[in-house]
């Protein structure tokens, strides 16, 4: 592909092509819509299958089941489909397969304002199934970053046998910006790993190395009990605390032993700041805009943008909070994120730079606070 | 246009009403600055839920330089086709900024220094459809700013136009850029 102006949203949908997505179920929603707009168009053409369904609880149940059937799988949506997705998010926790949802967010609550920016669903991201869960959530702040990191969604999605949240902002999703695609055999690609083992050893959710058990398809010979409820390692029902303990304990690990190759985020002057921005989204480019103004006027401000949220990168930002005299939490919400900077450096040491009103935050709002204003 | 902050950045706003086809201006413009001039740009915008009608408004931020913050902070330029899109947004124009407004949909023009011509009119006079004024626009702010190169310019039009319709585009290009070419012959007289 050579250089084109590309949408961040149409380029979600090139990532998910190239990553090997061949299905796609949703219910179109702005500020969402282009992408499957675009991957309604694609994916046909590569074999693959587009179907709108009758909304976003059915959408992400197709993907659910579409990834058990072995393709990997997509939806996309917006705050109040994000909102009915939840229910299926924890079945597919629950039921560890793989899939990878977009929620390009407007601002809320309920039907808020469909062509505003917010990142109003940084929480619900993280909590907004019931139970206690692992999830991995990433946060594109540009287009060509729309493109990578949804290629890393499917590529963690696979690897762990978890859902996979692609936040973006509304800005993101829809600013155009220069992108030239690698060529398809330079995108690295990981496909969850399968069996050999003969079909009636199989155990789906066993206790394996690494703690993510193989998974092969449906039709492929393998035929095993997926449920949302409790289950042993053969996928039955169980009420036994020696089965749902290790359950509990093995899929929090697969997260929490692999954070290494999870967390990623960028540090940008954190060596000398005594004043650190933590940002995501599209509010880390008015965070860098702000961090170069405060340096020219010899201020010692760094920045971490991060681009998985969830897991939170707790190391960096408590080896942060220890460095730093305060630390800068811009966001296009009412303070979502800044609560678990707060947790790790300390109330005192946090302020808030927050608007919730549809605009992005401006530079000018971030250097406010970096001058003490 | 005295443009260009230290960092090399231009920023143009493009507003109107809805069915102007300014976000596509905005969008061709984009596409000159990054495809066929090989720079960096960003584009952005806002527009309300309705086809037509409302208030609608690109963004293009123009520079060598990697693009950090996304939006206009100060236009240099304002392209206006429409009272509410000036009485909105002139006010963030730069000091020494460029405005443009089509003088048949804008009476109340804020700054003297504005440049104003009948760009609907001129868009039905040179290509017969009033649809191509978001051209004739870009015609006249290209024609008196250079933000992109006119070559790049006349691809991007071109390479984004319906088949059959090249002509017509083109035709409202070149009026703009015969409008801008007008009023720097006034200027230099002057």
């Amino acid at each position: 592909m050579t250089v084109r102006l590309m949408q961040g949203n149409e380029a979600v949908g090139w990532g998910a092509i190239a990553a090997g997505c061949r299905f796609y179920a949703g219910y179109p929603i702005t500020p969402s819509t282009e992408i499957a707009e675009m991957l309604s168009r694609e994916l046909p053409k590569l074999g693959g299958i587009f179907i709108q369904m009758e909304d976003e609880i059915a959408s992400l149940a197709a993907c659910i089941g579409a990834s058990a059937g072995g393709l990997k799988a997509m939806t996309a949506t917006s705050g109040p489909g994000f909102s009915l997705m939840q229910e299926h998010i924890g079945y597919a926790a629950m039921a560890e397969v793989p899939c990878v949802i977009v929620n390009v967010q407007r601002l809320g609550p309920s039907t808020g304002q469909p062509t505003s920016p917010s990142q109003g669903d940084v929480m619900q991201a993280r909590w907004g199934t019931h139970g206690d869960h692992p999830i991995i959530v990433l946060y594109p702040t540009s287009v060509p970053e729309a493109f990578e990191l949804t290629v890393t969604a499917f590529n963690l999605a696979e690897k762990y046998r978890t859902p996979v949240i692609l936040l973006m902002d509304e800005v993101v999703g829809h600013m155009r910006e220069r992108f030239e695609a690698p060529p398809l055999e330079e995108v690295q690609v990981v496909d969850r790993m399968g069996t050999n083992v003969p079909p009636e050893w199989y155990k789906p959710f066993g206790d394996t190395i690494g703690d993510v058990p193989p998974m092969p398809s449906f039709g492929s010979g393998y035929r095993y009990h997926i449920t949302g409820l409790y289950h042993d390692p053969m996928g039955y029902p169980t009420q036994r605390l020696d089965e749902i303990n290790p359950w509990i304990e093995r899929v929090q690990r697969k997260i929490s032993n692999h954070l290494d190759d999870i967390l990623m985020y960028q540090e940008e002057n954190t060596e000398d700041a005594n004043m650190v921005i933590v940002a995501y989204g599209a509010t880390a480019r008015s965070a860098r805009h702000a961090m170069k103004l405060a340096r020219q006027h010899r201020h010692h401000v760094g920045l971490v943008t991060l681009y998985t949220i969830w897991p939170f990168p707790e190391d960096v930002i408590q080896r942060i909070g220890r460095m730093a005299r305060r630390v800068i939490v811009p966001e296009m919400n009412l303070g979502q994120l800044a609560l678990e900077v707060e947790r790790l450096v300390g109330r005192h040491k946090v302020i808030r730079v927050n608007r919730a009103d549809g605009e992005m935050v401006s530079p000018q709002m971030i250097l406010d606070a970096i001058e003490g204003r | 246009m005295k443009g260009k902050d230290k960092d090399g950045r231009i920023e143009i706003r493009l507003a109107g009403e809805g069915g102007q086809g300014m976000i596509l201006a905005g969008v061709i413009l984009a596409e000159a600055a990054a495809i066929y001039d090989g720079k960096n740009v960003v584009q952005t915008q806002t527009y309300g839920p309705e086809a037509r009608g409302g208030a609608s408004k690109a963004e293009v931020v123009i520079s060598d330089e990697p693009i950090d913050y996304p939006e206009v902070l100060h236009a240099d330029v304002l392209v206006a086709l429409s009272q509410e899109a000036c009485d909105k947004y002139a006010s963030n124009l730069k000091k020494d900024g460029l405005l443009i407004v089509d003088i048949d949909k804008v009476k109340r023009v804020p700054l003297t220094s504005a440049v104003k011509i009948p760009i609907t009119r001129a868009a039905i006079e040179s290509s017969g459809k009033a649809i191509t004024a978001n051209v004739v626009a870009l015609g006249v702010l290209v024609g008196l700013t250079n933000v992109v190169s006119r070559e790049a310019i006349e691809k991007a039009i071109l390479a984004r136009a319906p088949k059959g319709t090249e002509e017509m585009n083109y035709r409202a290009l070149e009026r703009g850029f015969a409008e801008a070419a007008a009023l720097l012959a006034v200027k230099q007289k002057a």
